[in-house]
Parts: structure tokens; sequence; C-alpha cells
């Protein structure tokens, strides 16, 4: 395989959080190395630190956090050395930009749709308010909003969900950033406007070539877009490979617990797989394998000390010491066996899942 | 499978639901028409503004019907109907909501919360009663009566919705109106929620009305389902028939939107769009008619000759393949 070359490269990142006396570890030591153009989709469980994590490429911790460990090299800068707000210029919201969940707010619902997007625009580059409003009519129309220039002095009220979606795109893709980072941007909207946006995302994603980290619980998104996924738990990545590699041969149990319970897998009158239990506190250090205690293949050594990343691929890794020579054999759950075999079936004519194209 | 010998317990008969938009007026509801079954879950289903929750909440009378009325067993409970019949309908019918941290009351203990229907109605003998009534609903959702103490944000997401589950079951109603009642959670908290859900229909005979944008839950839990559009319930059919011969072109293009977790298909997918103003509209007025037992789809006698066409297609299709 050829080299490839890495656009950002985390190395080691803790990130705690002081509350009240005490303090949370919310990362933990987690390594990434992002390529160029690709698309990195991160899947876990509410609370496992997706979003804190990459909050850490663009320095929007709350202020009660920080990063206590590690390094984040980006065009020949470390990230974590950055402070004030100066610092960050030129990067934040302009080299890196992320798009959040909650379109309305992202928007400032009393400012003109029209207004808040030429003001990124003028922030980052200098040229004039006409000049600036031909742009982002251009962005508009590009993240397909019909009729742009009548639509430039609306509200964001008189827009729907997946309008104001499409703006808030247009406004990270103003300063033409080299990484786009979607924070669950489709969840609070409904599947056939969600594909669309996943469209678009991709669209651009071609035309002005910048690297997309998805971070979401769906997975049936994570096969739309990703190109390579990282599994987080408990603050940790865990697992990390191909996007075929992690749906097709995933290692970790945990990736098998939250492909298992995936109700397009289920069978009508009986129960769907889920996991028991809840994740782990991150207030006390926790030992061995976070996972153990909901991981019904789970080994004495899981109780006492932390896996190492074993090596499946060039590109698969797990941390789980299922994967180390010494361990039983364990076979992922059946609902995920022949997975691709399974979903062909049901999207080929005769299955639950087919739909016939004009 | 037939319907002939299943009970009605809820019927929804041609209503309409409009709101007054600044003095004009917007039909959010246009002429729904359905029965429920006594025991099943019934889904509905579209996009986001279709006017599911408008009918959720017509069925809870919180919404007045323009037209027509819902009738539950036997009995009208849409307009003006008695107060005790009024207690009556509110204890009967419960509703689970889509954000589980908006519909519980912050700063109340989860004792109170669960309890608030009970002392609404003085459901109650005494307070030993409540106490073991409130318990056994904790019990009943996987909580434990320890838990009565706390309050709705020391739990998690999934938690706080089986709150709201133990909520409404305390109530002993026989229809849920669960309101896109895991969209908000996790992926593996929704499975939880989706067997909970599962198991009170089984072991007490609960009939729920699911609504829901997402086709791949509705597979998996619904018995019937209605398929909404702009305030238009275009398809009616069991949750196997439906997915077998999906016939309306908005059902199909939810059908295609739906994720699956495979690369290779996903990325290969192509979603089908439903645009309205494209349609061939010309011809009498549409209207839902039945197509195949039980399957019921909004068209005029044009339409229909085409679906009966392409559903003669689809038969000898699933034929050939042995089923
Ligand atoms: N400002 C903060 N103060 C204290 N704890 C925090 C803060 N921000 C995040 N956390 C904690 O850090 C952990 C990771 O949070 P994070 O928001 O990254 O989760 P997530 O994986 O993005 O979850 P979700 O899917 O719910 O968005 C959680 O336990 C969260 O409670
Ligand atoms: N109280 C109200 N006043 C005016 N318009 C309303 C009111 N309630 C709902 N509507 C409108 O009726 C339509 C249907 O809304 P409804 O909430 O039933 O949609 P829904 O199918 O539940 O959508 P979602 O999936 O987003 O919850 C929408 O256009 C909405 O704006
Ligand atoms: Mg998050
Ligand atoms: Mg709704």
């Amino acid at each position: 395989m050829e080299e490839r070359k890495a656009i950002l490269s985390a190395k080691d990142i803790e990130v705690k959080f002081r509350v009240r006396d005490s303090y949370l570890t919310a990362i933990r030591n987690v390594s990434l190395d992002l390529y160029d153009g690709e698309t990195f989709a991160i899947v876990g469980e509410s609370g496992s630190g997706k979003s804190v994590f990459t909050k850490t490429f663009t320095g929007m911790l709350e202020s009660n956090g920080s990063i206590t460990n590690g390094s984040i090299e980006f065009e020949g800068k470390d990230l974590t050395k950055l402070v004030t707000d100066k610092d960050w210029e030129g990067i934040r919201g302009a080299k890196i930009s992320t798009i959040f969940q909650d379109p309305m707010t992202s928007l400032n619902p009393i400012r003109t749709i029209g207004s808040q997007i030429t003001e990124v625009i003028t922030k980052h580059q200098k040229i004039s308010g006409e000049e600036a409003k031909k742009q982002a009519i251009d962005l508009m129309e590009r993240v397909g909003i019909k009729g742009a220039a009548d639509r430039f002095d609306e509200y964001p009220f008189q827009y729907s969900g997946g309008m104001r979606q499409r703006i808030v795109i247009a406004i990270a893709l103003s300063c033409h950033p080299k990484i786009l980072i979607c924070d669950e941007p489709t969840t609070a909207l409904d599947v056939t406007i969600q594909v669309q946006i996943l469209k678009l995302i991709k669209e651009l994603q071609q035309e002005l070539h910048f690297t997309a980290v998805y971070i979401t619980h769906d997975l049936g998104v994570v096969a739309n877009v990703a190109d390579r996924v990282g599994v987080m738990y408990g603050g940790q990545i865990v697992e990390f490979g191909t996007v075929e590699e992690i749906f097709y041969d995933p290692r970790h149990p945990y990736t098998w617990a939250l492909l298992s319970s995936l109700p397009q897998l289920g069978t009508k009158g009986q129960d769907l797989y889920y996991i028991t239990g809840t994740p782990p506190s991150l207030y006390n250090k926790i030992k061995g394998d976070a996972f153990a205690p909901r991981n019904e293949h789970a080994l004495k050594i899981d109780f006492e000390q932390e896996p190492p990343f074993f090596k499946v691929t060039d590109t698969h890794y797990a941390k789980t010491w299922l994967l180390d020579p010494r361990a039983p054999k364990v076979e992922k759950p059946e609902v995920i066996q022949n997975l691709h075999e399974k979903i062909l079936k049901m999207t080929s004519k005769g299955g639950a899942f087919y739909v016939e194209h004009e | 499978m037939s319907n002939t010998n299943k009970e009605v317990l809820l019927s929804v008969k041609h209503v309409d639901i409009a709101f007054n938009n600044e003095g004009k007026k917007f039909r959010a509801v246009k002429d729904a028409n359905f029965d429920i079954y006594k025991g099943e879950t019934f889904a509905l289903v579209g996009e986001s503004g279709s006017g599911k929750t408008t009918i959720g909440r017509a069925i809870l009378r919180i919404n007045e019907c323009d037209k027509g009325e819902i009738v539950f067993k036997g009995k009208r409970i849409s307009g003006k109907i008695s107060k005790e019949e009024d207690t009556n309908v509110i204890r009967s019918i419960q509703m689970i909501f889509q954000d589980p941290a908006a519909s519980l009351n912050e700063r109340a203990t989860i004792e109170y919360c669960i309890s608030e229907g009970l002392y609404n109605f003085h459901l109650y003998k005494d307070e030993a009663d409540r106490i073991t009534k409130v318990d056994q609903a904790l019990t009943s959702v996987g909580l434990l009566p320890e838990h009565k103490s706390r309050y709705p944000h020391e739990f998690s997401g999934g938690q706080r919705q089986r709150v709201g589950i133990a909520r409404a079951m305390i109530m002993e109603p026989e229809l849920i109106v669960a309101d896109e009642p895991i969209s908000a959670l996790d992926v593996s908290i929704r499975a939880q929620v989706l067997n909970l859900m599962n198991k009170f229909k089984e072991e007490k005979g609960l009939t729920y009305l699911f609504i829901a944008h997402d086709l791949s839950v509705v597979r998996f839990i619904a018995d019937r389902i209605a398929v909404i559009h702009h305030g238009r319930i275009v398809e009616i059919a069991e949750s196997e028939e439906l997915f077998r011969y999906p016939l309306h072109p908005y059902t199909i293009s939810l059908l295609s939107a739906v994720p699956m977790p495979d690369p290779q298909i996903e990325k290969k997918k192509e979603l089908v769009v439903y645009d309205e103003l494209k349609r061939d509209l010309s011809g009498p007025k549409p209207v839902l008619q039945e197509i195949r037992p039980g399957h019921f789809i909004f068209a005029n006698d044009r339409e229909m000759a085409e679906y009966e066409a392409k559903l003669q297609v689809m038969e000898k299709e699933h034929e050939a393949l042995g089923e």
C-alpha cells in the first residue's frame, strides 16, 4: 500500500474536566492520523467522548476542560499549544471547520441567513461587502437552496430544518477548510433529508477536496459515508479500520454489540440484542478493559490489565485481549455473521428492503 | 391474515385537523381514516411536518378535529364529551414522548414523576398502595425501587425514557401513543426500549400507536403501518405486506432512505426522491382504497389501474422466487 499523507496527527491525547472538586477523564490517550481527503467516522454511544475528542482539534473545549497530555500536529503546528483566539485565527472556523447537530442553535434566529454567511466570509477574507454577498449566494446555490438571491434576506425560521442544515454547511465551507468536522449533522433530520444532506457533503468534498470527520451513533450513516471508522468507548478508540473491515470483520466485542443491536437486523417476534449495564464512570481510574463489565466474552485479564492495540491488518487494529494469541477463540455473534450476504438478501428482489428504481 | 375477527379499539374517522396561521387556515391533517385493533402496534410513518404528532395529539384530545370524529371502544371521544368520559380517556390513553428529558419535570423526584397520574385521579387506596404501585412500575421497566428518590437529570437518556414509560404504565392504559419514543436515544438503548415496549404488549395486551420517521425501526415493531405525507395517509398495510408490496411512490422513497449497515450496498445506494409536484395528478379525485386484503392505497381509478398492474408483476416475481 502506498504511504498516505497525514493531514492531522493526534498523539496520546488526554482530556480532563473539572467538575466541582473532582476531575473526570473524558479522553484517555487517544491517537489518530487523519489522511488527506479521506472521510473518517467516529462511532460510539453517548458520552464515549466523540465530541470532546474532536473539539480538541479546534480548541473548543468548555472552560472547565483541558488537554492534559499529548500533541496534535497540523501544518507544522502543535494545536495543543494554542491558547488565545488570536492563536487560533486562520485555523478554527477556517482551515478546520465544524457542523453541529442542531442547525437552529448554530444560526442566530434574529439575523438574516445572508448576513450570517457574509459575516464569516468577510471575517476570513479581505473582500468588499458586495463580493462577499456574491460568494454567499453562490455558496447557497451550491448547497442546493433554490432561488438563493431571493432568499438571501430571509430569517432562519422561514427555512425548513433541512434547509437550515444546508446553510450551516455553507457557512462551514465558506473558508474552504482542509478539515470539516460533522458532529451528528443529520440526527435532527428525518431520513429522506438525511440522505440528501450526506450526498451533498460528499459532492462538495469531491469538488472542494477536504477531509471529513463524521461523528455519529448511526452505523447506517457510517456505512454510507466513511472510508475509515474509529469506534470509541469510555474515552478511547477501541477499534479502527477501513469501513469494510469494521462492518465485515469487526474484532472488538463492543463493535460487535453496536452492530448487533441495529433494528434492521432484528427478527420480528424476537428481542433485539442490546448491551446490558452502563458505560464506565469517568471519575475513577479505569482498570483493565473499560468494556469488560458489560462484555459477555470478557476474560479474567480484561478486569486486570488494559489491552494494547493488536494488529489485524496494516489498516485494522483492535484493543481487545481476544486478539492475543493465548486467548480462547470467540466467534462474533450470529446476527452479524455473513453480514454482507444477509443485507444483500434484504435489499435484493424479494427482500424486505428491496427498492425498485425506475 | 384477516382483520374481520379483530376487535377495534380506536377509530379515526375521516378526520381533518386545521391550524390558523396568521389568519390563513392550514390543513395539517387531511381526511385521516384508520382503525387500530386491540393488542396491535400500529405505526404512523412519515417525514417531519407530515402531521403525525398532530394526529397523536387529537387522539389525546389536545388537538381538536375540524371534521370527522375519533371513537375509542365504541364511544366518540373527540369534540364535547362529559367530564367523566374525559377523565376516562385521559387515563386509558397515555403518551410517551420523543424527548425523555423534556417530558419529565426536572425538579421533581422520580417517585413524584411516576405518581403524578395517580395523584391527579386518586388512583390509590392509601400511601402504602401508591408506593407499591410505583415500585412495581419501576421494576417493570428494569429500574430499581431505590431509584425513587433521584431526580431525572441523574439518569441516562435511556433510563429517563424508561421512567417516561413507567409513568405511562402505572395508569394501566389500554392505548399508548408513543411519539418517536426512541429517536433521541442511542442505538444500543433503542433496542432496550423497543424490547420493553414489546414485552408490555405481550404481557398486558397493550395497544400502541407508534409514531416514527424511520421505516427500519417500524418493520421490527409494528403489526400494521400507515404512511403519511403532507397530512395525507397514502398507504396502509400489514408490516410484512408493506415491505413486500410497497406501492405508493412516497412509501418507496422512504424505503430507499433506510440506512443499511453495509458499506458496499450503502455506497451504491440511490435515493428515490418523491416529488409530489412532478406527479401526474389528472383524473378524478383520489381516495384511500383497498388493493389487496388489508392493503389500502390513496389513488384514483387511473392510478389504481397502474398500481394493480404493478402489483401483478410483483406477485409473479415473488412466486418465481418461491415464496
Ligand atoms: N464541560 C464538561 N464538563 C464536564 N464533563 C464533560 C464536559 N463536556 C463533556 N463532558 C463529559 O465528557 C464525556 C464525553 O462527552 P462527549 O460530549 O464527548 O460525548 P459524545 O461521545 O459526543 O456523546 P453524544 O453522543 O451524547 O454527543 C461525557 O461523560 C461528558 O459528560
Ligand atoms: N399548534 C400548531 N399551530 C400551527 N401549526 C401547527 C401546530 N402544530 C403543528 N402545526 C403544523 O402542522 C404540521 C404537522 O405538524 P406535526 O407536528 O404533526 O408533524 P410531525 O409529523 O409530527 O413532524 P415531526 O416528525 O417533525 O415531529 C406542521 O406543518 C406544523 O408546523
Ligand atoms: Mg457528542
Ligand atoms: Mg412529531
